[in-house]
């Protein structure tokens, strides 16, 4: 009986959990090198393509295994005028809650594929990933450097501020869906529709709450290198670098999940029951438990593209644009949605029709629109005032 | 209540958006500058008093490494100052004259893509960076091909220039020049309708065109204030008043207006290239030296000439005593130099992000500055 209970609740999650996390943890590596690869890509240029080449890797590949010796191997400077223990513990507060996250992501259909399924598991998560600011802070501030300090102090109020419309953004899902569980939430999605036509513009917000979370263009200003040199991890060398470029890579991967499970459906690809429904994938056994997996990842991937296209697109907000942008119009946005849905909501029960099926058009109808909006012929380009010659 | 203080940092000397080793003493509230105190001299190389120990010819190198981005348009201003003096100006062959224009036009195109280039890095941008790179890149290959050297290209003489283009040059100007317009459509694209690039640039550092004129502000920051002054038009030297171009100029003086203004003087130059390409092809080749004495000695005078640089006014003030083959004294006017002067009055009130677009917009580099 005990070793019945060890084994369901210990040695099984412990054991998905390691598959899981060096699964994603070499995502997050090769993510690198994929960012730097696309980048050059679209940049005109090549990107690391030599690393491995003598041994035969091609593309570059080996640059994933460098990377990480090059970390390990420099030397750990560390300031001496620097707060010793806070300095220690900046680059791995991060690291604890964006990897214990990866422990509450469903990757596929329950219960092979989920390592632990908690029925508040998306409340958990937000509660995790928003401790990952201390580290940022506290290692800013111990650093002893003025440029840390204020990258630390950006970061800080970043953050706070955007993990306001993040929660917010969130709320609409779970009134249509009615749990907190991410399990449930994906199966709602594929017995109805992506969460991301009736929430289409809370999905919009936590797209841009989550490029914000994560110090990604073009709210990257706690690091932004023209303005603060490498902002709070300035001071920060070798290993402990590495371990906030992992945290950050971590955090990115934990909200395109988040993304995907929330407003794409997760590992189904199902509308209205139809299709790739959790029901489908598990009488398939195993094979549809992976085939569920890779839609997951596929989708996670996308996103992570995301990022890299947005790095490549954009300049870099201000930092009181980026607040404005967050108290002024993200916040009041996602108040908006949540009325908005919890009206319509209501009206649909009072007067029994499917408020889902309106607010999916309006989604639908505003993606149409925004795609004419995006394809119609541009305004031509402003020039200067020219003075004819003479 | 709260104890409130203001924190002072030092922009600089090394820091990845100084363009060079400025260093700006920053007293901040926040992220808001109180006061800004650009602290130069950190690449002062007594440029001025060395001209006085060197023979004009030998002079011409140095130049180069003033404004080292822009090395034709110092050649072209020193060798034009010196024949000013000895009073051969109206001798250079046409054929020289053109290839000064063309070569000083192409270099004004190389430097403003690599302003362009770091100024759109500086505010984040990074894409445009690259590309800017990819042109001026095919701008480098076309110095070297002519003169050997990409970026101190020490290409110009008193009396005209040395070597008369080689085989092919024309042709892969010509290649360059058809092809640019769409590459500044590309960085267009990508900056001018982008609305975080306009919200990092409209409004920031507005400079009123009577303050431009009072601060001796020359190039584009003053054009974007909308001063119709480039010395190209109102002096006129070598052949300009036989080429076609318009002047742009600014409404409101701001970082987006010197942005369009010198999107704008791009195209610009690619234009006066395009008329310069068949103009040249019609003089006698190997026609490039006025008959001058190969000792350069100017006669006792002195002379002050200024000709349009990327970055603004570049003049030179020679004084000769009439008896040695050097100068007395040479003083340079430095365009980065004097529009630097504006940016503690633009950069106060605004935040720290915007100091960094400040500078980029100003267009400095400190070989110039500090000489």
């Amino acid at each position: 009986m005990t070793q019945d209970l060890l084994l369901r609740y210990l040695i099984w999650p412990l054991v998905k959990f390691l598959v899981a996390f060096i699964i994603v943890q070499v995502i997050v590596a090769a993510m690198n090198w994929v960012e730097r690869r696309l980048l050059g890509l679209m940049q005109a240029r090549l990107g690391p393509n030599r690393v491995g080449r003598e041994f035969g890797i091609p593309w570059g590949l080996a640059q994933i295994v460098a990377d990480p010796i090059k970390f390990i191997l420099k030397e750990d400077i560390v300031p001496s005028s620097s707060e010793k223990v806070a300095y220690f513990l900046g680059p791995m507060l991060p690291l604890i809650p964006a990897f214990l996250v990866f422990c509450l992501i469903p990757y596929g259909p329950p219960p092979t594929f989920v390592v632990t399924h908690v029925n508040v598991g998306l409340l958990l998560i937000l509660a995790l990933t928003s401790t990952g600011v201390y580290g940022i802070i506290l290692g800013g501030w111990a650093s002893n450097n003025k440029y840390s300090l204020m990258g630390g102090l950006r970061s800080a109020a970043q953050m706070v501020s955007y993990e306001v419309p993040f929660g917010l953004s969130i709320v609409g899902v779970l009134m249509l869906c009615g749990s907190f569980d991410l399990v449930h939430i994906i199966n709602y999605q594929a017995d109805h529709i992506w969460n991301l036509f009736p929430q289409l513009i809370a999905a919009f917000i936590f797209l841009v709450a989550m490029n914000a979370e994560n110090n990604r263009t073009p709210f990257d200003l706690p690091e932004a290198e023209s303005e603060l040199v490498a902002g709070y991890h300035t001071e920060y060398s070798a290993m402990k670098f590495a371990f906030f470029m992992l945290a950050e890579y971590s955090s990115m991967m934990v909200n395109c999940c988040l993304m995907v499970s929330l407003f794409f459906g997760g590992w189904t690809m199902a509308i209205n029951g139809y299709g790739l429904t959790t029901g489908v994938l598990r009488g398939m056994g195993l094979l549809g438990g992976i085939l569920g997996a890779l839609i997951f990842i596929t989708k996670v991937m996308v996103f992570m593209l995301m990022y890299i296209w947005f790095r490549a697109t954009f300049p870099r907000f201000r930092f009181d644009q980026l607040m404005d942008l967050g108290w002024k119009w993200m916040i009041p946005l996602a108040l908006a949605n949540i009325a908005v849905t919890a009206i319509v909501v209501l009206l649909g029960d009072q007067f029994d029709f499917q408020g889902e099926v309106v607010l999916s058009i309006a989604g639908a109808a505003i993606i149409v629109f925004t795609l004419i909006l995006l394809l119609r012929p541009r305004a031509k380009v402003t020039h200067a005032r020219r003075v004819s010659e003479a | 209540m709260f104890d409130v203080h203001e924190m002072e940092v030092n922009f600089g000397p090394q820091h990845p958006s100084t363009h060079g080793v400025l260093r700006v003493i920053l007293r901040i509230d926040g992220e808001r500058i109180i006061d800004a105190k650009p602290i130069i001299g950190y690449l002062h190389r007594g440029t001025e008093k060395l001209f006085e120990a060197m023979s004009y010819p030998m002079c011409i190198p140095h130049t180069d490494r003033m404004d080292y981005v822009a090395s034709a348009t110092n050649n072209l201003g020193f060798v034009e100052t010196v024949e000013k003096l000895m009073g051969i100006t109206k001798q250079i062959p046409k054929r020289a004259q053109l290839m000064r224009v063309m070569l000083s036009e192409l270099q004004r195109i190389s430097s403003h893509l690599l302003w362009l280039a770091t100024h759109a890095i500086d505010i984040g941008a990074m894409t445009p960076f690259f590309y800017c790179f990819r042109e001026r890149e095919q701008v480098l290959d076309l110095f070297e091909e002519y003169c050997g050297a990409r970026l101190t290209l020490n290409c110009m003489r008193i009396g005209g220039m040395p070597d008369d283009l080689p085989p092919g040059w024309l042709d892969g100007v010509e290649k360059f020049v058809d092809k640019f317009e769409d590459a500044v459509d590309e960085y267009e694209s990508l900056l001018t309708n982008n609305r975080i690039w306009k919200k990092r640039t409209v409004g920031i550092g507005v400079i009123s065109p009577e303050d431009a004129i009072d601060w001796g502000i020359t190039g584009p920051p003053l054009r974007g204030s909308g001063v119709e002054w480039d010395l190209r038009r109102a002096q006129p030297y070598e052949c300009y008043p036989e080429l076609k171009f318009e002047i742009p100029i600014g409404k409101n003086g701001d970082t987006y207006d010197r942005y369009l203004v010198r999107m704008e003087e791009m195209r610009q130059s690619n234009w006066i290239l395009k008329q310069c390409i068949p103009l040249v092809k019609k003089t006698p080749a190997g026609d490039i030296k006025a008959k001058i004495s190969r000792v350069v000695r100017p006669p006792e005078g002195e002379v002050y000439h200024s000709i349009e640089s990327p970055k603004g006014e570049l003049g030179y003030y020679i004084i000769s005593d009439g008896k040695s083959q050097s100068a007395y004294r040479c003083h340079v006017r430095p365009p980065s130099f004097v529009n630097l002067q504006a940016l503690p009055a633009m950069a106060k009130g605004h935040l720290v992000s915007d100091l960094v677009a400040l500078i980029g917009t100003i267009d400095i580099v400190l070989g110039e500055v500090d000489r």
